[in-house]
């Protein structure tokens, strides 16, 4: 059964709402002094065992980066960010190994069991060696990364991946082990000088995934990283990079959560994908940040460059976000469509409620010909949120027969929120042709009664009208994580009626 | 078990309703019958609970409860049903999760089991058998893209899964051919029992034909004014609203 069926009754399930994500873990902390400056970027380099030349490169990033101007062209407002008076590294402080569950930090082994990770996994990711490689229950397993603030805890099932010469482990690992590719890859799609938090995320980053599909490998299961902000005054950076070689497909999603305070916390993060010919990347995101009180006061800034190269002909990469937390989400996930007959498809879910603001849409650059792209677009707004699609379609001169297809809906709750949409199409192509729809609504009186009548409660009525509406973007989420998005929408819209 | 008396309703200031009187006993079919404006529509959407209807004298009793105090989904789960004029359409949300998740609902606030997908599409499937509904009308979204047969058919299959104890339809004729109209006929038909009442409301006659009532009270001005058995929708049509209301 299609998991949008599921919908209300899994809902009823997390009937307790507010952020249910928002304890912090007590255990004790490796931090770097706050603020940045080049010791920092050193310390963070050393930290890791980096190679010189990484080393290099981030220096070069911090160079420019103290050149820029924070960008200032999004529909969102917050006060001057104080880039010193924040740490820039922060690790718990592990022991090496721990041979069984009752080594590992319990405190470790309580958030995870508090996400919601399950049991056997749950050994996995606390670091336990030889802890359940397949799962008994004949469920498709799932591989995680989990990144605890600035630093990777451990990836799961890599021995069977491995065996298939699938390279997925934190990036910090890559470096190490695979610095031949990391190299090669490492800010090909976005450079340092990109922008101003993709240069702050190239000096500072700390760890992230990084993905290896060999030639003609169809990757076996789902991969997933699991973010995690948890110490104060700590911003996250960090960097994944997903190569999929020719012919090979790969399923990755993101999953993230933090702990609720009064004071903002960045997140600046980059995500590079690369596609060779024949190639295929999904992409899928639950941002469940934390978005502030509701009277916006702390949450996550969400400062997010995604960028996939489709180099190869006939490669592909879907994006789907589901964007519920954060105070300020800021984030385009685009697609460089190189290769001949590539495709690129974005797929979002963006909700807004209380304080919360998101400038969120996509690129997609047309170079190859005939490439094909697909933009889906759900705003909602509620409470005083606003949110705001900013999208940019730019088809060359020569990619003949390149097609863009563009739908962006926006539903509004309550009369105090904003939609706005902003898109860019720039066709410098004669034979290209591009499509734009949009339309604004709002859950209409008539729409709620009638599930009321029907015995509905009045929440139960929003949120299945809005699963209605998110439906085009939800079904493109692999099941389990459908199930987790609907339940999340739900959660989100707490409140925003009667 | 609905009891209606000297009920007064005002939207926007105006007045609708002017001191109606009804009483509706289990398990016995009533229509309404009136001219346009008389206030049919304000009645069903008054005694569902719908938003902008100012209540402004008389009382509701619904099962021995005090109706007009609780919440529209309250009153669902107590048994009332409206079978609305316009069915409202849902995007995105297929008509299989809607029905379940209303019958759900419905459940939990009387204390019964919820059903599990197989048990809620078993229970489907025989109904819209009955309903010589076709199957994939489960699938598609709530009431999009439906035909205005299609739209009350699925009316009556929410009723028939709903299994309510006082059924308000809501001029369900209208629009309907010969055919679909036999269809929602024997749907509210199969229905009847001890524990089963209706309020049919309707402009004409031609409905009364398949679902024969009990009563027929005559609605003009916000007021019932004249009350009898079936012969009285034959008399009305004969003769029109102005002359039996005189």
């Amino acid at each position: 059964m299609p998991a949008v069926t599921e919908t209300i009754e899994t809902v009823q399930s997390v009937a307790e709402g507010g952020y249910k994500w928002g304890f912090e873990t007590d255990i004790e902390m490796e931090f770097a002094p706050k603020g940045l400056n080049e010791d920092i970027v050193r310390f963070i380099s050393k930290k890791k065992n980096e190679p010189e030349w990484l080393l290099e490169w981030r220096l070069k990033a911090f160079a420019l980066w103290k050149t820029m101007k924070e960008p200032d062209w999004a529909a969102v407002n917050y006060p001057p960010i104080d880039y010193q008076d924040a740490y820039y590294y922060a690790a718990p402080v592990q022991k090496a190994g721990p041979k069984s569950l009752d080594e590992v930090d319990p405190e470790l082994l309580k958030t995870y069991a508090k996400l919601g990770i399950p049991l056997k996994e749950q050994a996995i990711l606390a670091g336990v060696e030889g802890a359940g490689e397949s799962p008994a229950d004949g469920r498709l397993p799932i591989a995680i990364d989990a990144v605890f603030d600035s630093v990777s805890v451990a990836t799961t099932f890599k021995g069977r991946l491995e065996k298939e010469g699938i390279i997925f482990c934190a990036i910090s690992e890559a470096v190490q082990n695979h610095p031949d590719l990391v190299r090669q890859y490492l800010g090909s799609v976005v450079p340092q000088a990109d922008n101003f938090f993709a240069a702050l995320n190239s000096a500072v980053f700390t760890d992230g995934s990084f993905v290896y599909i060999p030639k003609g490998v169809r990757c076996p299961m789902e991969l997933s990283t699991y973010f995690r902000i948890n110490a104060k005054s700590t911003g996250q950076f960090e960097r994944t990079l997903i190569i999929a070689d020719e012919g090979s497909t790969v399923s990755y999603l993101e999953g993230c959560t933090a702990p609720m305070r009064d004071e903002n916390q960045l997140h600046a993060a980059v995500v590079e994908l690369v596609a060779l010919d024949d190639a295929s990347i999904k992409y899928s995101t639950v941002q469940n940040w934390y978005p502030g009180d509701a009277e916006g006061k702390g949450g996550i800034y969400n400062f997010v460059t995604k960028r996939a190269a489709c180099r190869g002909k006939r490669s592909k990469v879907s994006w789907t976000q589901v964007e519920t937390g954060s105070a300020i989400t800021w984030k385009y996930p685009s697609c460089i469509l190189q290769g001949d007959d590539s495709v690129g498809e974005f797929y979002s879910v963006a909700i807004t409620n209380n304080r919360q603001q998101a400038d969120t849409g996509t690129k997609m650059f047309h170079i190859g010909k005939n490439t094909r792209s697909t933009i889906v677009s759900k705003g909602i707004s509620a409470g005083f949120g606003q949110n705001t699609y900013r999208g940019l379609v730019r088809i060359g001169a020569k990619a003949t027969g390149a097609r863009n297809f563009t739908q962006c809906d926006s539903l509004l709750i309550g009369d105090q929120c904003g939609a706005h949409t902003v898109p860019y199409i720039e066709n410098r192509c004669m034979s290209a042709k591009t499509e734009h729809e949009a339309t604004t609504s709002r859950i209409a009186e008539d729409q709620l009664f009638y599930c009321r009548q029907r015995g509905l409660s009045e929440e139960e009525a929003v949120g299945m009208i809005v699963n209605g509406f998110c439906r085009e973007v939800l079904k493109e989420l692999p099941m389990e994580f459908a199930v987790e998005a609907q339940k999340l929408l739900q959660i989100s819209l707490e409140g925003s009626v009667g | 078990m609905l009891k209606i008396e000297g009920l007064t309703a005002e939207i926007d200031g105006k007045q609708i309703l002017k001191g109606l009187d009804l009483e509706v006993p289990a398990g016995e079919v009533h229509a309404i019958m009136g001219p346009n404006g008389a206030g049919k529509s304000t009645l069903s959407y008054v005694l569902s609970g719908r938003e902008g209807y100012e209540i402004t004298g008389g009382s509701v009793t619904f099962h021995g409860k005090d109706l007009l105090a609780m919440e529209p989904e309250e009153r669902a789960a107590t048994g009332l049903f409206l079978a609305f004029q316009y069915p409202v359409e849902l995007p995105g949300v297929g008509n299989a999760t809607f029905l379940r998740t209303a019958l759900n609902a419905i459940r939990r606030q009387r204390g019964e089991p919820e059903l599990d997908a197989m048990q809620f599409l078993k229970l489907a499937r025989g109904r819209m058998k009955e309903l010589s509904m076709p199957e994939d009308m489960l699938k598609r979204g709530v009431n999009v893209g439906f035909s205005g047969g299609e739209k009350k058919r699925n009316e009556v299959l929410q009723m028939a899964l709903l299994n309510p104890s006082l059924a308000i339809l809501d001029e369900t004729d209208s629009g309907l051919d010969i055919d679909a109209l036999k269809i929602v006929s024997d749907g509210v038909n199969a229905l009847r029992g001890p524990g089963f009442s209706a309020l049919v409301i309707t402009h004409y006659q031609r409905l009364l034909n398949y679902i024969v009532p009990d009563r027929v009270h005559v609605l003009v001005n916000g007021r019932i004014v004249k009350s009898g058995g079936k012969e009285l929708a034959l008399e009305l049509e004969a003769h029109g609203y102005a002359e039996v209301a005189a």
